[in-house]
């Protein structure tokens, strides 16, 4: 075994413990923020796999969409809307919790099956390595052009549903304190134009 | 295309004649580029320090630090030590474990991305295919670090500050993104060495700067806004917010936040150099003097001449780019939050959206100038 051979084998098992040990945490941890954070992680340990199959490109999208934009948007939503509120414990709430490990190992199970008998056609060629981000665009621009720009429009409906969101220019009509104070978010009502255009979220 | 030296090939070379098997060899070499530049990007920190409270000092017509060491160029040193030594806190209610791992998030991808930056044609780390988009990738990993750090501390003015940056480097990191790849267009890729091929051969008219000037002027604004100097100094706002997301930070914990800052600051000065300011090639193009003196470019005492020229020049450009930085810190008054999300979205997006187009456009009409 060569030196490349024996670090991509250890880099190899330890990507794949931290993914899986981060996963786990992300479901299994009760504090919602360490979910949060774990869930960056194994976005991370995912594109290190992506560098471990010579997919660069994919590699640092992966950093760049899925840890800097999709794990900060859920940390804002969930700084921004944290309410500290203790679980009320729940009569036989271990069925429920008996129930969706029984689902997540069938899924698994099933999964797992389909992957093992499926015949893979797998290549035999060498990666494209640093051309895939060339090869990427070709594609973008020919056959897949419809779902990448059905894609973003997608992107670009959640963007301006965000903005009439967050632009809410209107005093409620009903008095606060109606409200049970739970459905409530933990801000002051706006005033009426002036603070509208405070951020706009990013997709 | 291999110009220049082959450090890596001459120090394999040097071992295997010394009876090391050739993958031994290699091993060895393997540490030494990356702990040469970590050792750089460290006493970088030292420099941009001193410059800092010596400029600063001149800009307030006072003298700076000046009996640690000569000049006060100990100063840094001397600040680090006492950091260290200080008791390292955690607040009571604080959690431990995100609290300290907070400021190691903020500090690793910056020290990381040191990766791609070149400072003569074999000199850098490693020429990945993907080179700037792996910066981009990197920078936008900070904000959870600085949420981390924010939300651990238990404090009010800590979460507003952590969310504050966070929101800061998000919205400024779309513009910088835009401005590279008006770049990238030009140059056909995303390594950082064919950024700085593309824009050589022409001495000082072939840099970026003269086909981007739009795209300098909001790659430079971005920066300083990701690198969170003044004007865009809002997360630490000490007025408003105490320290921001540093409030419930001593010791080192405190330290890495300033290491981190200023490395950042040296980074983004050195990328806005490979990017618009030729990297390391010198005003006149040493090749076509080379040339013009009838000297061959494989000469090896030229090529040594033109490496140390390269890192010279690369490290000049960068000092340059934060003198400018810190003369900026104390021209301008710090922006309000609300202005500083709306100049990010509603000015510097649309503009360099436009540049992009430009860009396009000008590489579609004239392919030669604009790298076609």
């Amino acid at each position: 075994m060569t030196l490349a051979e024996g670090v991509q084998l250890v880099t190899f098992g330890l990507l794949v413990a931290m993914t899986l040990g981060g996963a786990l945490g992300v479901v299994l941890l009760d504090n919602i923020v360490y979910s949060a954070f774990l869930l960056g992680g194994v976005f991370t340990s995912m594109s290190g796999l992506y560098i471990l199959l010579n997919a660069g490109f994919v590699a640092a999208a992966q950093v760049l969409v899925y840890v800097g934009a999709v794990s900060v948007l859920i940390l804002f939503g969930i700084m921004l809307v944290n309410k500290e509120q203790a679980f009320v414990p729940m009569k036989r709430a271990w069925l429920g919790k008996a129930a969706t490990g029984g689902v997540c190992v069938g899924l698994f199970a099933l999964l797992a099956a389909s992957t093992l008998n499926t015949p893979w056609a797998i290549s035999s060629e060498v990666p494209t390595g640093d051309l895939a981000t060339a090869a990427i665009g070709v594609h973008f621009f020919t056959d897949y052009l419809l779902p990448f720009e059905l894609a973003s429009v997608l992107l670009l409906i959640a963007l301006i549903g965000a903005i009439v969101l967050a632009r809410r220019e209107f005093i409620p009509d009903v008095a606060p304190g109606d409200l049970s104070e739970a459905l409530q978010l933990p801000e002051r009502p706006r005033e009426l134009v002036s603070s509208a255009s405070a951020s706009e979220p990013e997709s | 295309m291999n110009q220049g030296i082959d450090l890596q090939g001459s120090f394999v070379n040097a071992l295997v004649d010394l009876g090391l098997p050739a993958g031994a060899a290699k091993a060895l070499w393997l540490p030494l580029p990356m702990v040469v530049i970590l050792v750089g990007a460290t006493v970088s920190i030292f420099v941009t320090v001193w410059l800092e409270r010596k400029i600063s000092a001149a800009a307030q017509q006072r003298i700076g630090p000046e009996f640690a060491g000569p000049l006060g160029t100990l100063q840094a040193a001397a600040d680090g030590i006492k950091l260290i030594f200080k008791e390292d806190i955690t607040p009571a209610k604080a959690d431990p474990l995100l609290f300290t791992l907070g400021p190691a998030i903020v500090v690793i991808p910056v020290f990381l991305s040191y990766l791609i930056v070149p400072f003569g044609q074999n000199l850098v780390i490693t020429d990945i295919g993907v080179g700037i988009f792996l910066w981009i990738a990197l920078s936008s990993i900070a904000p959870i670090g600085l949420l981390m750090s924010g939300y651990s501390s238990n404090n009010k003015y800590s979460l507003l500050g952590g969310l504050r940056a966070a929101a800061q480097s998000i919205s400024y990191e779309i513009p910088m993104a835009l401005a590279v790849l008006a770049v990238v267009l030009m140059s056909n890729s995303l390594s950082t060495i064919d950024i700085v091929n593309q824009q050589s051969g022409y001495g000082i008219l072939g840099w970026n700067i003269w086909r981007q000037p739009a795209g300098f002027l909001i790659f430079w604004i971005a920066a300083l806004a990701e690198c969170e100097r003044l004007p865009f100094d809002l997360p630490e706002a000490e007025e408003e917010l105490v320290a921001g997301y540093q409030t419930e930070y001593t010791g080192m914990k405190f330290g890495l936040f300033y290491v981190g800052s200023y490395v950042n600051l040296v980074l983004s000065a050195l990328i806005v150099s490979i990017l618009y300011l030729g990297g390391w090639e010198f005003p006149v193009s040493v090749s076509w003097l080379a040339n013009l003196l009838g000297v061959s470019e494989t000469t090896p005492w030229l090529q040594v001449i033109t490496a140390s020229v390269g890192i010279m020049m690369t490290l000049f450009k960068a000092y340059a780019l934060v003198f400018i930085a810190v003369l900026l810190r104390w021209t301008m008054p710090r922006v309000r939050i609300d202005q500083l999300l709306d100049f990010g979205w509603k000015f510097l997006l649309p503009v360099s959206l436009v540049n992009l187009l430009l860009t396009a456009a000008l590489k579609l009409t004239f392919p030669v100038a604009f790298g076609g």
